[in-house]
């Protein structure tokens, strides 16, 4: 009976988890076209429900009626399996994000080399998608994706490095809490920049959305996926992106912290500070979206491994240097 | 182990969203590497020219429209002037102010559409839908005066169909002050911009000679550094009234020719401008009455004119017999007109040079051994229409 129990308050809780998440990832969507919408003088979508919020449910309702076209000369089981794979990772790193002090679902020691497993697991969806289509297309946008997405996460992998020398700790509400007296922000601003880059590169968005570039490769690696299977692409893609926010604000913007310790501010809950910085960084998400040019492929590995990876790991370097000499090593976790 | 790589042949187009049409080209790839390309055209094959050959010269003058759909009016130019130079009449001075503020405006219209897609080519999608809110603005002046925004005929030869309605030109001024504000806009995205100058800048380098050698002209010209342009060269029309500069480029790459656009956006504001203050009053039209139909209200009382109407609209003109070429400087470079006439009322041949064929045709000389995304990149900067290219 007690295992019963068990069992069904976790399922409640992980329920609990991805509603929310595959909500937001909704309204995030709404929310990207419109930022991009405006910045481009349109009025984006607006129609459907108020302020057009239900657009993005409007539009996976239509996907989940189209048809699954599988290519004949597909590979059938992972040409399934890839989106599947993509959505999936996307959405199980959720598990240890800390929403507030308490509001986590596994709150691990090793929360943060978690999330680095998964999201560089995140790339087989891809590849998969790419090959299994068995056109080219695809293929060269997944050649492409496998690239870049180990390129960059090297340099993220470096970044975070630098966040945990200053914290001594792989547990995120521990990463967290190290922020009380200063966000990483500030101490680590070049590093900041760079994560959020790198994150761009992460996600495939513009300036680095080589995969699915539709001035070359078509729609790279989702050309001939439709219907559901296109869906899941593309929301594990927004997932992702909301991810990667969620890991910035994190790493750098003192997470669920509140940041105005101040009467009427000082009574909002830590998830709601959590959500707001999130948001923030995913509005400068869609700017950059709105305002830059596409990179070429080889211009984008030599900034991943010619600038940024240098640079961060010298910043580790300056780091670790400063807190060993300074006597301020945090103690360790 | 010397194995040779094996390449890829991807067909690119002609229905892939950077083929600006149904441009069809066939890759050669290594990897990512261009090693061959081979464009296949006659997609949008409609036999224009023969057409004209069955057509009056006035029935003639929309299939002009359909060649570069983006410039249209710039088109009926050099048709109309062709017909001028063979009849050998005199284009009123109104008539012909009218005809080069349209064709600015025309090449407005084209550059913005060609700087906001080469943008759109290499990423950028913000500039195609602010440069695509002032193109709606300038289809809206070819409305008022033509009743149509697209395809136009407006030019008739010997003239315009109609004079500028009332508060036209008033509101084209209003345009032409702000739109220089817009053009630093649009700058301030690309012009600047790194990643916009790391896709641009050394790409698809064309050298002065071999522009010329490719019977390059327009922009691909004078991006190469060749001050080749037929509005100052061979002032035709009543260009050599107006005061402007030609823009030209020094490296020759995509990069060049993105500014020489943007330059040459100015300067046919300021030439519109001009154009609209210098305007004098009088007939938009030939006063030849063989030529040019006659006033509605003339058919109720004058026997003569209605014969005119009649004839003019059932037979058409006649041409004396003879050839001629005639050659503007349209948005994307030397758009000419070889007119063979038998002294009937339809022309015997028509030949049309259109500058993007002779465009089109340097791709493989220009993106061997570049990057598969370069080739958008250089299509971008290459200012490819179909319509003129397949006629």
């Amino acid at each position: 009976m007690i295992y019963l129990n068990t069992l069904f308050s976790e399922i409640y809780k992980i329920i609990f988890l991805l509603l929310p998440v595959l909500v937001s990832v909704a309204l995030i969507v709404w929310l990207d076209r419109r930022v991009w919408a405006f910045v481009q003088k349109r009025k984006g979508p607006n129609v459907v429900g108020p302020f057009g919020l239900l657009q993005t449910l409007a539009d996976a309702l239509k996907y989940l009626f189209k048809e699954i076209i599988i290519p004949a000369s597909a590979n059938k089981v992972i040409f399934i399996l890839a989106p599947i794979v993509t959505m999936t990772l996307a959405l199980i790193a959720w598990a240890v994000i800390p929403f507030s002090q308490d509001m986590v679902l596994a709150n691990i020691n090793v929360g943060i080399l978690y999330l680095f497993a998964v999201s560089s697991l995140s790339v087989y969806g891809i590849i998969m998608g790419g090959w299994a289509s068995n056109s080219k297309y695809p293929f060269l946008g997944a050649i492409r994706s496998a690239a870049q997405m180990v390129s960059y996460e090297v340099s993220i992998g470096v970044i975070i490095v630098n966040v945990l020398l200053c914290v001594g700790s792989l547990n995120l509400n521990k990463i967290v809490l190290a922020q009380e007296n200063v966000w990483f922000i500030f101490p680590l601003f070049p590093m900041f920049v760079i994560f959020f880059i790198s994150a761009l590169a992460e996600t495939n968005r513009p300036p680095f959305d080589l995969p699915e570039a539709e001035s070359e490769l078509v729609a790279g690696y989702q050309t001939e996926y439709s219907g559901m299977m296109y869906a899941m692409f593309w929301l594990g893609e927004y997932a992702n992106i909301l991810l990667l926010c969620a890991l910035g604000s994190i790493l750098f913007l003192g997470g669920w912290l509140n940041p105005i310790d101040i009467y009427p501010f000082s009574l909002l809950p830590g998830v709601f500070w959590m959500i707001f910085k999130i948001l923030i960084l995913f509005v400068l998400f869609s700017l950059v979206k709105a305002i830059v040019p596409r990179y070429r492929f080889d211009q984008l590995m030599r900034l991943g491994w010619k600038i940024f990876l240098p640079i961060s790991l010298i910043w580790v370097v300056i780091t670790a240097s400063f807190l060993f000499f300074l006597d301020m090593l945090p103690a360790g976790g | 182990m010397n194995k040779k790589n094996k390449t890829i042949n991807l067909n690119f187009g002609p229905q892939h969203p950077a083929a600006h049409g149904v441009l069809r080209l066939i890759l050669e790839l290594d990897g990512e590497i261009v090693e061959k390309i081979d464009p296949h055209i006659g997609l949008l094959h409609r036999g224009t020219e023969k057409l004209i050959e069955h057509k009056t010269y006035t029935q003639s003058v929309p299939y002009f429209d359909r060649l570069d759909y983006v410039a249209p009016m710039n088109q009926e130019h050099a048709f109309a002037l062709a017909i001028e130079r063979i009849l050998n009449i005199e284009v009123p001075i109104r008539a012909q102010y009218i005809r080069i503020l349209f064709c600015e405006i025309g090449r407005i219209l084209s550059h913005l559409l060609n700087i906001t897609t080469q943008a759109l080519d290499v990423g950028a999608l913000t500039p195609s839908l602010w440069g695509f809110e002032e193109r709606e603005t300038l289809m809206t002046f070819y409305e008022r005066a033509s009743g149509s925004r697209l395809h136009a005929n407006y030019f008739r030869p010997g003239g315009v169909h109609k004079d500028l309605p009332r508060g036209l030109s008033d509101d084209i001024i209003l345009f032409c002050q702000n739109f220089p504000k817009i053009l630093d806009d649009l700058e301030s995205l690309l012009t600047d911009n790194r990643i916009f100058k790391q896709r641009n800048v050394d790409i698809g380098i064309v050298t002065k000679q071999e522009a010329l050698d490719h019977s390059f002209s327009g922009v691909m010209l004078r991006g190469s550094g060749v001050p080749w342009d037929l509005r100052k060269s061979q002032p035709y029309e009543s260009y050599k009234d107006f005061d402007f500069k030609i823009p030209i480029g020094k490296n020759g790459d995509c990069y060049d020719r993105y500014l020489c656009r943007m330059e040459e956006m100015r300067e046919s504001t300021k030439i519109i401008i001009d154009c609209i203050k210098k305007m004098p009053a009088g007939p938009v039209k030939s006063i030849d009455g063989k030529i040019t139909p006659p006033k509605r209200e003339d058919l109720k009382n004058s026997m003569e004119a209605l014969i005119h109407h009649f004839k003019l609209f059932s037979e058409g003109f006649r041409v004396p017999a003879g050839e001629i070429y005639a050659a503007v400087e349209a948005p994307k470079g030397e758009f000419g007109v070889y007119l063979i006439s038998d002294g009937s009322n339809k022309p015997y041949k028509c030949k049309i040079r259109a500058p993007g064929f002779s465009h089109l045709q340097s791709m493989d000389y220009l993106l061997k051994g570049h990057m598969l995304a370069d080739v958008p990149a250089v299509l971008g900067s290459l200012d490819i229409v179909f319509g003129e290219i397949d006629r």
